[in-house]
């Protein structure tokens, strides 16, 4: 119990201190582009003269030691103020997370769905490795790998929200409608199934392979000759020794995949005008809204260090023979 | 029992690696469309010789209808023929060299980490961890926003955001090979570091690297699709994702603007990814089977 604690705090720092290095990596990197901020507010305002342009930088603090600089950003950043947005004049942290839970529903629907639907698919077409469904999964899963994401919701909305107008064709919500919180709930749902299948179809098809290759190594081993030849159910077999041994790679792959899929909803989200993180992304880095910009970055690698440590947890959920591997 | 045969009589391991992709026919599909989309990027801007970005027709004309512009027209009456064959040639191009980059950093960084071990190993992977808690798209997208969006510069942020598997494959393989015996005697005869890492184990860990290095060459494109579709891409170079990107608010008007560039991404990214299969079971004696 002491060790696992005492890895769990290791972990923990780490994280720690990864964070802490993305911030300064922003810091720098925004620091090295070429372009001046203060140009560019003084440019939102319109009338510039050098005077306003200076006393803009003064009051950002701009005009400061670069190494100050990053110290009042690091320190600010520890008390949760990640800055202040130019453009849309809110602080920073305010409008990373109010534009947070968007992304967050899109990514957490397409990938469960692609996980599921990709283990069923796999599972059922390892029963059969050279069946008919095994041969489509092999072609899917290629043309889901090799479509851009943006051009399959381009097709989708042409199919199923113009020629068949069965689902609307961009946007978060109809705020037209006034159908009391359930009803507004559904009508999200029916605005997120046309971005959230685009998403899903990228992982999907590779997920229901890696099913399937994982099924059919794991149903071919020792161990699985040895249950079944100890008399237990094929069904017993299957689901208990097969299929939970079978999902590991899966989560793996999962958590690996996760700043794929954030990449991935950010694409998806400029083709369905999904008000999320890569809306926001969009917007403020074509106005270099610098500080925005910052807290994006930051804002999807806390995210993925967090998906990361729940991959961990799940596998271990998956499989009680792990308790902390060590990295 | 045919195919073991095969095996003990091939003499020139390139040649058994070339006749083995070549009997598998997706491989072959895959190189077909590949050659096909090379030959057209490189011949076919001088055989149709019209600038992607100059006005030829009404805009929103439909494939077909015009003969002066064969496949249509975009929302401005730009050639969308021409922007194919043109925009072949950035898409290729920056695919190419943004894998390349991708390539050299992860080589270089994985063999570093997987020859030497211990502490340069431990540095190493942790920034290659640090990179990969940044999501590559978003990386992409601020480096390429933050300094001029020149298709150089777009190869070099897919590079930055990119190579981090590479090296966890290359440190794998080296940290493999370094214990293998034939690299212990030569380090016995005394041949140098850099000579046992790019001369004797090099050569040993390249299988599983040309695989990975074609299947970038997809993620590259897609990439530079994505930037380009964001509006992120050189203005001033035709490619088929700015096609897309600058046709995307008109998809009802003119679905053909956005159709032909998309369709033409997805066969470059499917030859590559066939190329790419095709080469890990050639290459990967353990899967000849299956």
């Amino acid at each position: 119990m002491v060790s696992v604690l005492k890895i769990l705090g290791e972990r923990i720092a780490f994280a720690l201190a990864v964070i802490f290095s993305v911030l300064i990596l922003n810091f720098i990197l925004i620091r090295l582009a070429p372009g001046d901020p203060a140009s560019v507010i003084a440019g939102e305002s319109g009338g510039i003269t050098q005077e306003i342009i200076d006393a803009i930088r003064k009051e950002y603090g701009l005009d400061l030691p670069m190494h100050e600089q990053l110290g009042i950003y690091l320190g600010n950043a520890i008390k949760g103020d990640l800055g202040y947005s130019y453009y849309f004049n809110t602080p920073v942290v305010e409008l990373v997370i109010s534009y947070m839970w968007p992304t967050i529903l899109l990514i957490v629907v397409a990938t469960v769905m692609a996980l599921i639907l990709g283990t069923v698919f796999g599972v059922i077409a390892s029963r059969k490795p050279d069946g008919w469904l095994s041969n489509f999964l092999t072609v899917f899963s290629l043309i889901g790998y090799s479509a851009p994401p943006f051009w399959t919701g381009m097709l989708l909305i042409i199919c199923f929200a113009f020629i068949l107008p069965w689902f609307p064709v961009s946007g978060y919500s109809d705020v037209t409608l006034d159908v009391g919180p359930l009803g507004h709930a559904l009508d999200i749902l029916h605005h997120l199934i046309l971005p959230s299948i685009t998403l899903a179809l990228i992982y999907l098809a590779q997920y229901s392979r890696l099913a399937r290759a994982s099924m059919l190594e794991v149903m071919g081993s020792d161990y699985i000759r040895t249950a079944r030849a100890k008399g237990l159910s094929e069904s017993v077999v299957f689901f208990k020794h097969g299929l939970r041994n079978a999902v590991l790679p899966i989560i793996t792959i999962t958590g690996l995949h996760f700043g794929n899929i954030l990449s991935g909803a950010v694409l998806v989200e400029a083709v369905f005008n999904w008000p999320g993180l890569g809306t926001l992304a969009f917007d403020s880095l074509l106005r270099r809204d610098y500080s925005t910009i910052l807290g994006l970055l930051f804002f999807s690698a806390v995210m993925t260090i967090v998906a990361n440590l729940m991959t961990d947890l799940c596998y271990r959920i998956a499989d009680p023979r792990i308790k902390i591997k060590k990295r | 029992m045919n195919k073991q045969a095969e095996v003990i009589k091939a003499d020139n391991p390139a040649r058994e690696v070339w006749r083995l992709f070549l009997r598998n026919w997706s491989a072959r599909l895959g190189l077909f469309i590949m050659v096909l989309i090379i030959l057209v990027s490189i011949f076919g801007p001088g055989i149709y010789a019209v600038d992607p970005f100059s006005i030829r027709g009404a805009p929103f004309t439909p494939p077909g209808v015009d003969s002066n512009v064969p496949w249509g027209t975009d929302h401005v009456g730009r050639d969308i023929l021409a922007g194919m064959l043109g925009g072949g040639r950035a898409t290729l191009a920056v695919g190419l060299s943004a894998a390349v980059m991708t390539i050299t950093i992860g080589l270089v960084v994985g063999a570093f980490s997987g020859y030497y071990g211990g502490l340069v190993d431990e540095i190493l992977m942790r920034i290659t961890e640090f990179f990969q808690v940044l999501p590559s798209l978003i990386l992409a997208m601020v480096l390429v926003a933050l300094f001029t969006p020149s298709l150089e510069m777009i190869a070099i942020a897919i590079g930055i955001a990119a190579w981090q598997s590479t090296a966890r494959l290359t440190r794998g393989e080296f940290l493999r090979l370094r214990e293998l015996e034939y690299v212990k005697a030569s380090r016995t005869i005394g041949a140098s570091d850099s000579r046992l890492m790019w001369v004797i184990i090099l050569p040993n860990a390249l299988p599983p690297l040309i695989i990975s290095a074609t299947l970038i060459i997809g993620v590259a494109i897609l990439f530079e699709a994505g930037l380009s579709f964001l509006g992120l891409g050189d203005p001033n170079v035709m490619s088929w994702g700015l096609m897309i990107g600058s046709s995307k608010e008109y998809i009802f008007d003119s679905w053909w603007a956005t159709a032909f560039p998309g369709t033409a991404i997805f066969l470059a990214v499917l030859s590559v990814s066939l190329i790419g299969d095709g080469l890990n079971d050639a290459l990967n004696p353990k899967l000849r089977n299956r």
